[in-house]
């Protein structure tokens, strides 16, 4: 097993940089999770150290798409009348690699872009007068700040083949490596030569196995970083100790599940003393009766591979929990930024920029070229050659101005009338989703029950995924209605940040009886589940509070009127009803 | 540019290959959608098709593809226009396979405008959009559960029309544009609208291989082609002509499989059970089937090909109940077997 002290973690980060540098497309890219601060400058310092001079590019949050992919270059091609491209970040990093900072809030139209060339290495485009295929081989530096549960999108990570966690370490931890430029200029040359042997391949499969890593993207990269790790250390065949490092820098984090480790090795010593015995106990490991007999010892891998899963992670796959990063993280998939003058383009029409609308060239161009050798035949001597463009010919694009709704049910799921309620829920919740494709809408689910309320379903578009979070709903017990509505005004908020209109549909009775700190009461249950909605309130955002039991409830219509929403009383509260029910208060407000 | 990963070096994955051949057999299926996980080689079994597509004559310089031996009705046109002049001359090429990349504008998909000859020389020119290259091949989306909505509805008309109709900045212009739609994407990123979803004849679900010995072959078929692609590819030559004769005589072999009353009961009797909507799946079902057939070198259609393709033709066309926690396959599974039993 590796060491897991500070120095020797900064000393994996940094091995882990040094492959990135060797091939950073071959490798996608690196992901560090780090808040900013001098541990994170030192890293990227040795990053640019180690560029080998490469051209590096940094992509801000808000770089648009067109900057992203190229476009019309404004300037020339008004002074020329001719088109003149400009060629796009993407592009630009052809060869080199790109800083992406604040990965975790980068938006999905750039991550697709990003994804698209990483796969190919090239750039496919098609638009403003121009289709071509541009080469654009970089890596990614991903920098993630993220909180607890944020992330950058899994389609990103999914294609970084390396991950690095600084968060947890001090200058004084970063010492000095023995790495430098030469020896990595060395790898760059050989590593492509460098042999990988069957059992070795057999190991990497069998590892990505029992930790549960689906995608064979994974084990392509691991076992390219496995080359990689070699060729630095100047050898021309990957051992057993590139892939263990390889296991740690670039698979521990993507574990599903824990594997079940073989008894000690002590246990089965006394009766089958060959490795191999010790391997066909690995999981889903069907095929290994060819192998030969230096297997390597797999369990340490495994073992190791553990040891590096991130805290957090390990801790839910402990709990047999499908880990919450596997979906698209931070509940930002499904919702994209809105603005007045951002988001989907829907076509252009006339107009005039002036008033804060963007201009489309390209529209503005198209209009004005019809009329040009008119216009020419007018103009004064001086003019001829230019291109001649009048206000009426200024188009501006049209944006949806609508802006995405996330539905947010926070279903009671307490006591005996729980388990109906949560199935008409559910219910609600699968056939809003359905509906959702002209709707450019999303849904999340909270339910509260015993001492606590959770967030089963992140907000999604994905009929799927909402599936997988629905199979199971826990039910019964007390009602924490406090941390209900306390969890409510947290998500809300987060989906106001991202730019979509939250709309909070309690179903419950109102009747409050576990306090914040977990203890049943039910007077000072309900005073902090009324203090916590005055906060929801204070979000102005938007709240429906269905009351379902068969006689209408008091404490529901005040919690609605805490809330700032609206109270409704639907005894026979059924999935179909309930989707009417949210839609149409959609309407209204 | 490095040549694209060989069709017939892609390890498991035999239903998407299946359906992929299946379309280029008869590209009358309508189109293919493949979704699953990411990093299952759903974009390297579509580039890989690109080269291992017959190829068939055109109408040289024609920007839309013509096919020289229908009749000039169907053409596009320009080359109409000239069928006065002397014969026309004709070139080969490979089927082609237009990618629409996520980001592509409205004005290249449809056409649009000239710009350059709009104004150097004040005329009036179309510049033919993807659509037209598309013809008579495959137009290939990639995530296209993203693919913007203004774009999805262009395509929708095109692909059910099989014509482009463009009317804009003083254009009118129309040409043919039939293409095999051709989608991909990972169903968690999200929902594909119904309309879209219909346009596709054949749908197949793929997932990652579970067992060791084809993890180990993906590393190192993977291994091997980045180590040196010439050679990796020099190596696949064989099966890879192989696989594209295969196609060929398939191609011209469909149209003479024949169809005995019974597989039609059958197909038909299938999407009762199953409660699909109006006869698209019927026919698609023969259709497949047939091309099913004529890959294994077959004349006569039989209820074992409609069971093969039943799956990828039907999956994708039960009326999707929310509420059913059984995905369409075992729907369409408990189907098959029952109508076995009887």
């Amino acid at each position: 097993m590796m060491p897991t002290s500070a120095s020797s973690h900064w000393a994996l980060a940094e091995e882990a940089l040094a492959a990135f540098s060797v091939a950073p497309h071959a490798l996608g890219g690196i992901w560090v999770r780090s808040s900013p601060g001098p541990v994170r400058t030192l890293f990227l310092e040795l990053a640019e150290d180690w560029q080998l001079n490469r051209i590096a590019k940094r992509i801000p949050l808000h770089a648009q798409e067109a900057r992203l992919l190229g476009g019309i270059e404004l300037t020339q091609t008004l002074a020329t009348g001719k088109l003149h491209w400009e060629t796009g970040l993407l592009a630009q990093s052809h060869g080199g690699v790109i800083t992406l900072t604040m990965a975790e809030r980068v938006q999905r139209q750039t991550i697709a872009h990003l994804c698209s060339a990483l796969d190919t290495g090239n750039l496919r485009l098609a638009r403003e007068g121009l289709s071509q295929t541009v080469p654009a081989a970089f890596g990614v530096i991903a920098l993630d700040e993220g909180l607890e549960g944020e992330q950058p999108q899994t389609a990103l990570t999914e294609r970084l083949g390396l991950r690095v966690d600084l968060s947890s370490l001090s200058v004084h931890d970063a010492l000095p490596s023995d790495i430098d430029s030469a020896r990595l200029l060395n790898a760059q040359a050989n590593w492509t030569s460098v042999t990988l042997s069957d059992d070795l391949t057999e190991a990497l499969a069998v590892t990505t196995l029992a930790l549960g890593i689906e995608s064979p993207r994974a084990m392509v990269i691991a076992s390219r970083l496995m080359k990689i790790l070699a060729a630095i250390n100047d050898r021309s065949a990957a051992t057993e100790a590139d892939l263990e490092r390889a296991v740690i820098m670039s698979l521990a984090h993507r574990a599903t599940r824990l594997p079940e480790l073989p008894p000690e090795d002590d246990d089965n010593e006394a009766s089958e003393p060959e490795p191999q015995e010790a391997q066909s106990e690995e999981p889903e490991s069907p095929s290994n009766n060819e192998q030969s007999e230096v297997t390597p010892p797999l369990d340490a891998v495994i073992e190791s591979a553990i040891a590096h899963i991130p805290a957090g992670l390990l801790a839910s796959l402990r709990q047999g929990h499908q880990p919450r990063g596997k979906s698209s993280a931070g509940g930002k998939s499904g919702s994209q930024q809105r603005h007045k003058q951002r988001g989907r383009p829907v076509g252009t029409e006339p107009g005039d920029p002036r008033r804060g609308s963007r201009l489309n060239l390209m529209a503005t161009l198209r209009a004005a070229a019809p009329w040009q050798t008119l216009r020419r035949r007018q103009a004064n001597p001086g003019q001829q050659g230019q291109l001649l463009i009048k206000p009426s010919d200024f188009r501006t694009t049209r944006f949806r101005h609508q802006r995405e709704s996330t539905t947010l049910f926070v279903v009671d799921a307490s006591g005996s009338a729980a388990m109906h309620r949560m199935a008409e829920a559910k219910g609600a919740v699968e056939l809003l989703l359905a509906d959702c494709y002209s709707r450019r809408d999303s849904v999340a689910l909270i339910a509260f029950r015993g001492d606590k309320a959770e967030l089963l379903l992140p907000p999604t578009r994905s009929l799927v995924r909402a599936k997988k979070a629905l199979a199971a709903l826990p039910g019964g017990g007390g009602t924490p209605l406090a941390h209900a509505v306390e969890l409510t005004t947290v998500l809300s908020e987060q989906i106001m940040r991202d730019g979509a209109t939250p709309t909070a549909v309690f179903l419950t009775d109102g009747v409050a009886n576990i306090a914040r700190d977990g203890t049943p009461g039910r007077q000072r249950a309900k005073e902090e589940a009324m203090a916590a909605a005055k906060q929801f309130r204070a979000l102005n955002s938007r709240a429906l509070v269905i009351d379902a039991s068969p006689r209408a409830q008091e404490k529901a219509r005040e919690l609605a009127a805490a809330l700032g929403g609206r109270y409704l009383a639907m005894p026979q509260a059924d999935a179909q009803g309930l989707r009417n029910m949210v839609r149409s208060a959609e309407a209204v407000n | 540019m490095a040549a694209p990963y060989p069709f017939t070096a892609i390890v498991a994955q035999q239903d998407m290959k299946l359906a992929l051949l299946i379309a280029a057999v008869d590209q009358g299926v309508g189109g293919v959608l493949i979704m699953g996980d990411r990093g299952t080689g759903k974009s390297t079994a579509i580039r890989a098709l690109a080269s291992l597509l017959p190829k068939i004559p055109v109408i040289a310089n024609c920007a839309y593809n013509c096919d020289p031996e229908r009749p000039p009705a169907g053409h596009c046109e320009s080359c109409q226009h000239d069928k006065k002049s002397a014969p026309k001359k004709t070139a080969t090429v490979g089927i082609p396979v237009v990618d629409l990349p996520l980001g592509a504008t409205e004005d290249r998909v449809i056409g649009a405008l000239d710009i350059e000859r709009a104004l150097h020389a004040g005329e009036k020119a179309f510049e033919p959009g993807l659509l037209a290259r598309a013809h008579r091949g495959f137009l290939y989306i990639d995530e296209v559960n993203l693919l913007e909505d203004h774009i999805v509805d262009a395509l929708l008309d095109v692909a059910a029309s099989g014509e482009n109709v463009v009317e804009r900045e003083g254009l009118s212009i129309r040409h043919p544009a039939r293409f095999v739609l051709v989608g991909s994407g990972n169903p968690e990123e999200g929902e594909l609208r119904p309309q879209l979803l219909d346009r596709f004849g054949l749908s197949v679900d793929v997932s990652t291989p579970q067992d060791v010995k084809s993890r180990v072959e993906i590393i190192r078929q993977r291994d091997r082609y980045e180590q040196d692609p010439e050679s990796f590819i020099k190596q696949w030559r064989r099966k890879e002509s192989a696989q594209r004769r295969r196609i060929e005589q398939a191609r011209d072999r469909v149209g003479l499989v024949s169809t005995p009353d019974e597989v039609l009961e059958f197909a038909a009797s299938l999407c009762l059970q199953l409660g699909t909507d109006g006869l698209r799946g019927e026919l698609t079902l023969l259709r497949a089937g047939r091309a099913l057939a004529a890959l294994n070198k077959k004349d006569l259609l039989t209820c074992a090909d409609i069971r093969s393709v039943a799956p990828m033709v039907l999956r994708h066309r039960l009326r999707r109940d929310p509420l059913d926690e059984a995905g369409s396959d075992s729907r369409i599974a408990r189907v098959l077997e029952s109508m076995e039993a009887s």
